[in-house]
């Protein structure tokens, strides 16, 4: 399709179409924006402004963990996800493309069977199996328990952009004595990387935003995450301050929010092969 | 196999050599992957239809639970609350499916592609925000933008031409629950059509411009039946997540107002395993709940996966060298 086709009054009627269809989530984040300067208010009407629901910027509330600690958290925590689930997810979904081996169907069958198992009825198995680990309550824990969730889709996705590559490239490479590991990291990962960078994007956004599993298998204070802050601070609903809640929901939300749009370019790429070029 | 046998016949020892290393690359390369699965996603999911064979709850402990065989899927039988919630669940996902995750996401991918790249971007972004935005903090948001005078918008706003406020959330559940989890689920399908769309040669347009068709006439003709299969991709990936998704509605009806009015399968699952009002949490019924909901799951996959064609997604490699 292409911008042409409607012509200057029809691309009007088109942004004007698309600006009311839109316009829900602008009031939502309109209000919410609102709400975190202003002392309180009323549908989207401010009464008073102020600096401090922001205070969590400079100041730890009182029992509560300290803002800037537990978004340092939040970054660990999906940095790392992010990092090895590229790697691991490229690793199998390589295989899954190129070898063959027994079970290959299998493997790939069972994945999607995975997925329709609600991760959240599995907590008290996760959990169980956690503590025989002897990773429950740790950051480490929690990360593994998050890849070994994200990564069926993963590998799925990845498998596709392996999948898009020709075959002569990688032969050529193996016809010169290349090994299997060599061809993967230095011929491969390389025509991937669009792809391979658009889905780390999304799992670092989706590592950012995770709530249950931290919620659930990193209850101390220390290691918290934005996410569990978040809920703690909002979770009794009479004593919320509402004005602090919305502040650090703008201060969550944020990084996530720059993130996208800064990329948001590249990450179409993640649904339509990754592939360079 | 395959092309290499083309190149010179290695020698003997070198043979036995890449034989082996043949058979190590599937495990060097799918090794962690597998490992990470079994152990913390495949094991659980062992442990979850396990434990739905027991009567184990908070009153047992890890430690005085019985077998019970199949009696918790038999008390799920014999619910009267059994067909209110599938009912429930049906309308949930068909109906946040149908509108929002493809209807509102094909309108969506259909309109910013007619325009410039940037702004379609500012759309984009916009769209996706529910999406990034943690739950918890949507649903606050949600909750505040559905209150009763005078603090909800939607009020306020209907207020100005004079429509009386109330609280639309419990007013209106099922309209606050499939919007909710449409503004967030929209974007997935937005973003798939859009790349979609990307791909459509630009000379068909032309062409098609060229001989008169109008605008309308184009989406018709060339758009929607270049996005069949992103539409089939979408509906089988979402009606998955949808089934086995709650938290928004946990979060603001919490299955109310009233009894059951919005609860579906999967938080009854929770309500019964993880979070209940009785303070004795029923791990094996919660348990046998989830893995009735994965045999749901797993029919709507099947017949999705036939019209997918599954097996030549898993068609084994074409030209194999090992």
């Amino acid at each position: 399709m292409t911008p042409d086709a409607v012509g200057p009054h029809g691309r009007w009627g088109v942004t004007g179409a698309l600006v009311i269809l839109t316009a829900p989530i602008i009031v939502l984040y309109g209000w919410l924006l609102l709400a975190s300067f202003s002392v309180t208010i009323t549908g989207l009407v401010p009464h008073g402004l102020t600096l401090a629901n922001w205070r969590f910027l400079w100041q730890t509330l009182p029992n509560e963990a300290n803002a800037w600690v537990a978004a340092g958290n939040s970054l660990t925590f999906a940095v790392t996800v992010a990092v090895f689930e590229v790697l691991v997810g490229a690793m199998a979904a390589y295989a899954l493309s190129r070898l063959t081996f027994p079970g290959r169907g299998l493997f790939l069958g069972s994945t999607i069977v995975l997925h329709s198992f609600p991760s959240v009825t599995l907590l008290i198995a996760i959990f169980l199996i956690l503590r025989a680990l002897g990773l429950y309550d740790r950051l480490a824990g929690v990360i593994l328990v998050k890849l070994a969730l994200d990564l069926p889709l993963g590998i799925w996705i990845m498998k596709g952009f392996f999948d898009g590559v020709p075959w002569d490239v990688e032969m050529a490479a193996l016809v010169d004595g290349y090994s299997r590991i060599r061809v993967w990291w230095k011929v491969m990962l390389p025509l991937i990387r669009p792809g391979l960078f658009a889905f780390a994007i999304f799992a670092f956004l989706s590592g950012w935003n995770e709530f249950l599993l931290p919620y659930v298998l990193l209850p101390s204070q220390g290691s918290q995450t934005l996410s569990v802050l978040m809920a703690s601070l909002s979770g009794e609903e009479r004593f919320a301050d509402y004005g602090l809640v919305t502040a650090l929901s703008v201060f969550y939300i944020l990084p996530a929010v720059a993130v996208f749009a800064l990329t948001q370019r590249y990450l179409l790429r993640i649904f339509s092969g990754g592939v360079k070029g | 196999m395959g092309a290499l046998e083309a190149a010179p016949a290695p020698r003997r020892r070198g043979a036995v050599r890449d034989v082996l290393r043949g058979a190590a690359s599937p495990v060097l390369f799918l090794g962690p992957a597998v490992l990470l699965i079994a152990a913390l996603f495949l094991a659980p999911a062992v442990v979850t239809v396990v434990i739905s064979l027991t009567n184990l709850s908070v009153a047992t402990g890890l430690t005085h639970y019985r077998w019970i065989g199949v009696a918790n899927y038999g008390q799920i039988a014999h619910s009267p609350w059994l067909v209110l919630v599938l009912r429930n669940t049906v309308l949930y996902v068909a109906a946040t499916l149908v509108l929002f995750n493809v209807g509102f996401a094909l309108v969506l991918a259909i309109l910013t592609a007619h325009l410039s790249e940037r702004a379609a971007g500012v759309f984009r972004v916009l769209w996706m925000l529910p999406r990034i935005t943690p739950s918890v903090i949507l649903a606050l948001m949600w909750r505040w933008f559905a209150a009763e005078p005078p603090y909800g918008t939607v009020s306020q706003v209907l207020g100005l031409v004079g429509i009386p406020g109330h609280n639309w959330m419990n007013a209106h559940p099922w309209a606050f629950v499939v919007a909710l989890n449409g503004f967030v689920g929209a974007s997935f399908g937005m973003i798939i059509f859009s790349s979609a769309i990307a791909g459509i040669p630009r000379d068909q347009y032309l062409a098609a411009q060229v001989d008169g068709a109008s605008a309308w006439q184009q989406v018709w003709r060339i758009t929607l039946p270049r996005l069949r299969w992103p539409i089939l991709f979408v509906t089988a990936y979402q009606t998955l997540s949808l089934l086995t998704s709650f938290e928004y509605i946990l979060l603001t009806t919490n299955g109310g107002p009233g009894f059951y009015t919005t609860e579906v399968w999967s938080l009854y699952a929770f309500h019964l395993a993880l979070s209940n009002y009785f303070g004795n949490t029923q791990f094996g019924l919660g348990a046998a709940l989830a893995a009735v909901l994965v045999v749901l799951g797993l029919g709507a996959s099947l017949v999705y996966l036939r019209v997918f064609r599954f097996g030549e997604l898993v068609a084994a490699p074409r030209i194999e060298v090992n």
